[in-house]
């Protein structure tokens, strides 16, 4: 190994100096439970052995390599937050525990239980959520899906299962079709090294009245995550998933390079909720995207806390006529963090309409960036776009860009774009001091209170994890506030 | 009776520029004061310094409240020592319900845990007293509220918090006369034999109801005449002009 890789090596291990948050709650790690392991390089080998393992039908394979053609030629992004510290080459990319799929929650070992519980995840279970496929490492370890929702005729599995199961041709058909491995150098690389994730189809007409939960969460260090989410809503149907992350703490570069997929049929409904709490080394590059029908309505509601590095802007290309589509999002960067999002849509046909609403919150030194792009394409009259983005921050150092680009290509459209940035203003601090309320408190109220329109469109017990993420990060802050004249 | 605010010799600056010049005030348990006197005379200034306000600063002298010193005493401390100022012009806090943070007032100066229920059943018969949509508790504090919408929610919170000192900065500007006089109502009802109220207002309107025991006439940053509630007729009809010539005068 030449001198230089070695150097490039070395770097990798000490990544920059990440100032880690009280969040002893979510940082804990078990002994790594790999059964198998890939080399750190990514070669045409790996990808080979990743879809034996996986026990691919042809086409995937294929699929795969030429993904990796892609992979090889393409640049890394140009613009955006810096990526430098990543090295592909020591990532590694396919970790899997060696646990084979359980159906039933006593059945799963102890540790990697022991990791879930700790999460919350028996818990959400308890709370009558419809099924949890939750993903330990590269693979799904526990699957269940609630009886009357499999009676409805939904099918919500693993993407393994789906790929040699009855729905195989589905799968088939859909898979990477809205995010093409040609999209750009992450996309590819997911074609190449994708593991794990979810499928589900709700056939016309079904309304799933309780909500769906995935789970991810990376555990081996170094490990690279790269599932994949495929929903697929036939007419007239409805469906809310939500997908919660939360990664334990490393000092290796980590990388989440994961993609959704979701096709929403005429006339029906998908709600779309996130909250993403990465530790703070992992680099998330996660790219989703939604194809709207006629009639269809994409509701995103997306919350980015964790992460050292974020490029995540939800696509959503309305087909069909009167396609709809809302984005609520929450986006919050403490020390350290360069969290680039926002939202992106075309409208595709005449009088569809979106709303993308994002709140943005920086702190002690972290990045925030608002990117949004919204197109309006000739044959869309009638469309109706609105944006709103509101930053907040909470000292001197920290940064808010907003960065929203308009392509309009008819007279016949209604847009509008509203961009706020502002600080905790002093008097609304002593406002509320008159009031009895300490200044941290106060602090947190405002906070929380500008996070509330986001808090108030997800399920009670993550809006309550939300409050209490946000409330973690706010009493990080007492030590350096409080440097007031009071 | 107990003296609860004592003001000595009070010096304070904002961005430097010294607006109080040597206050010195008192007030006792029962009374009511009145603070008049022109714009820019230190009026609100000193309801700000004696609630904390960091963006005044003391220059010297000292503020006692029952008899403890609390100059540099953080605002939070002094609302739990039963200090309130109602604001002339109300912040907006958004995301946050006026009933949560009216509790959450409540428990925290009051020292205990306000019950849900209680505590909403409570503040609907305050609400109903001021005449204000029981609606407003489930809205953003002050966010979209009218002028008066506004003024009335600060006689709301201080007839829930209970204060020993109300200072009430200019609560009737902005105020029609129904409105003045539903104000008026609460604070009346508000008054007792233990409580102090300190006013600033250029509307005689809201002092009809209320038993005015001091009125002070403030000019550049000190108190330069203080008498009964005669005096303000005196200026309703002669202004502060003769009052600060006066003051040349002696």
């Amino acid at each position: 190994m030449s001198e230089k890789l070695q150097k490039q090596k070395a770097n990798v291990v000490t990544p920059p100096q990440i100032q880690e948050v009280n969040r002893s709650l979510y940082d804990f790690k078990d002994a790594e439970h790999a059964a198998y392991k890939t080399d750190a390089g990514l070669t045409e080998d790996i990808v080979r052995q990743i879809s034996k393992e996986k026990h691919d039908p042809a086409w995937m394979l294929e699929f795969r390599l030429k993904a990796l053609q892609i992979y090889s030629r393409a640049a890394m992004p140009g613009w955006g937050p810096k990526l430098d510290v990543l090295h592909m080459e020591d990532i590694v990319t396919y970790v899997r525990p060696d646990t084979p799929m359980r159906g039933k929650w006593s059945e799963v070992p102890a540790d990697i239980k022991n990791t879930f519980e700790r999460l919350g995840i028996p818990d959400a279970e308890r709370k009558s959520l419809a099924g949890v496929g939750a993903q330990y490492d590269s693979e799904v370890v526990y699957h269940n899906v609630r009886q009357e929702v499999a009676a409805q005729g939904v099918v919500y599995t693993d993407m393994e299962s789906a790929l040699n199961g009855p729905y195989a041709e589905l799968v088939k058909s859909h898979f990477m079709k809205l995010v093409p491995p040609t999209d750009h150098k992450f996309a590819a690389l997911h074609g190449a090294v994708w593991s794990g994730g979810s499928f589900v189809y709700v056939p016309a007409g079904v309304h799933v009245d309780i909500p769906l939960q995935s789970y991810f969460r990376l555990n081996a260090a170094g490990a690279g995550q790269f599932e994949h989410t495929l929903i697929i809503l036939e007419p007239g149907s409805y469906l809310h998933f939500i997908e919660g992350c939360s990664a334990p703490k490393y000092n290796v570069a980590n990388l989440h390079a994961g993609c959704v997929e979701l096709y929403v049929g005429e006339g029906a409904r998908l709600r779309y909720s996130t909250i993403e709490n990465w530790s703070k080394n992992m680099y998330n590059l996660n790219t989703k995207r939604a194809l709207v029908a006629k009639d269809g309505i994409m509701e995103w509601v997306s919350g980015s806390f964790g992460s050292h590095t974020s490029f995540l802007y939800p696509m959503t290309i309305l087909k069909g006529e009167r396609a709809r589509m809302d984005f609520t999002g929450i986006t919050f960067a403490g020390a350290g963090q360069e969290l680039d999002t926002g939202a992106k849509v075309v409208h595709a046909a005449p009088k569809t309409s979106s709303h993308i609403s994002t709140k943005s919150l920086a702190k002690d030194g972290g990045v925030c960036a608002y990117r949004s792009e919204v197109t309006i394409l000739p044959q869309a009259a009638g469309s109706k776009a609105a944006v709103a983005c509101d930053s907040l921050m909470l000292d001197n150092h920290s940064r808010s860009d907003t960065i929203p680009a308009m392509d309009i290509r008819t007279d016949d459209a209604d847009v509008g774009h509203e961009a706020k940035i502002g600080r905790i203003s002093d008097s609304a601090i002593f406002y509320l001091m008159s009031r009895g309320i300490s200044e941290e408190e106060a602090r947190s109220l405002i906070v929380s209170g500008f996070a509330e329109p986001i808090a108030k469109e997800l399920p009670l017990e993550y809006a309550v994890e939300m409050n209490n993420l946000i409330k973690l990060e706010m009493e990080n802050k007492q030590g350096q506030a409080g440097e007031g004249t009071r | 009776m107990a003296t609860l605010l004592q003001v000595q010799d009070l010096h304070a600056s904002v961005d430097g520029k010294e607006i109080l010049q040597g206050l010195n005030l008192e007030i006792k348990a029962g009374e009511t004061h009145v603070l008049m006197g022109p714009n820019g005379a230190g009026k609100s200034t000193l309801m700000n310094v004696v609630m904390g306000n960091p963006e005044y600063k003391v220059e010297s002298g000292s503020v006692c409240f029952n008899g403890e010193e609390i100059t540099h005493a953080k605002t939070d401390v002094r609302a739990k020592k039963g200090i309130f100022m109602s604001f002339q012009t109300p912040e907006e806090v958004p995301g946050v319900l006026l009933e949560d943070f009216l509790r959450l007032s409540k428990s925290t100066v009051s020292g205990k845990p306000q019950r849900i229920f209680g505590f909403k059943k409570e503040l609907q018969h305050t609400m109903a007293e001021l005449q204000m949509d029981a609606a407003y508790a489930n809205r953003y504090l002050n966010v979209g509220f009218s002028g008066g919408e506004k003024k009335k929610t600060e006689i709301l919170q201080m007839l829930t918090l209970q204060p020993k000192l109300a200072m009430l900065d200019e609560t009737d500007s902005g105020l029609d006369v129904d409105a003045v006089k539903i104000v008026s109502e609460g604070i009346r009802k508000f008054k007792n034999a233990d409580n102090a109220l300190l006013i600033i207002t250029h509307n005689a309107k809201i002092l009809e109801d209320l038993q005015v025991d001091f009125v002070h006439v403030l000019a550049g940053g000190k108190i330069i005449k203080t008498g009964g509630p005669e005096l303000i007729d005196e200026i309703g009809k002669y202004g502060f002009h003769s009052l600060e010539a006066g003051e040349a005068r002696e």
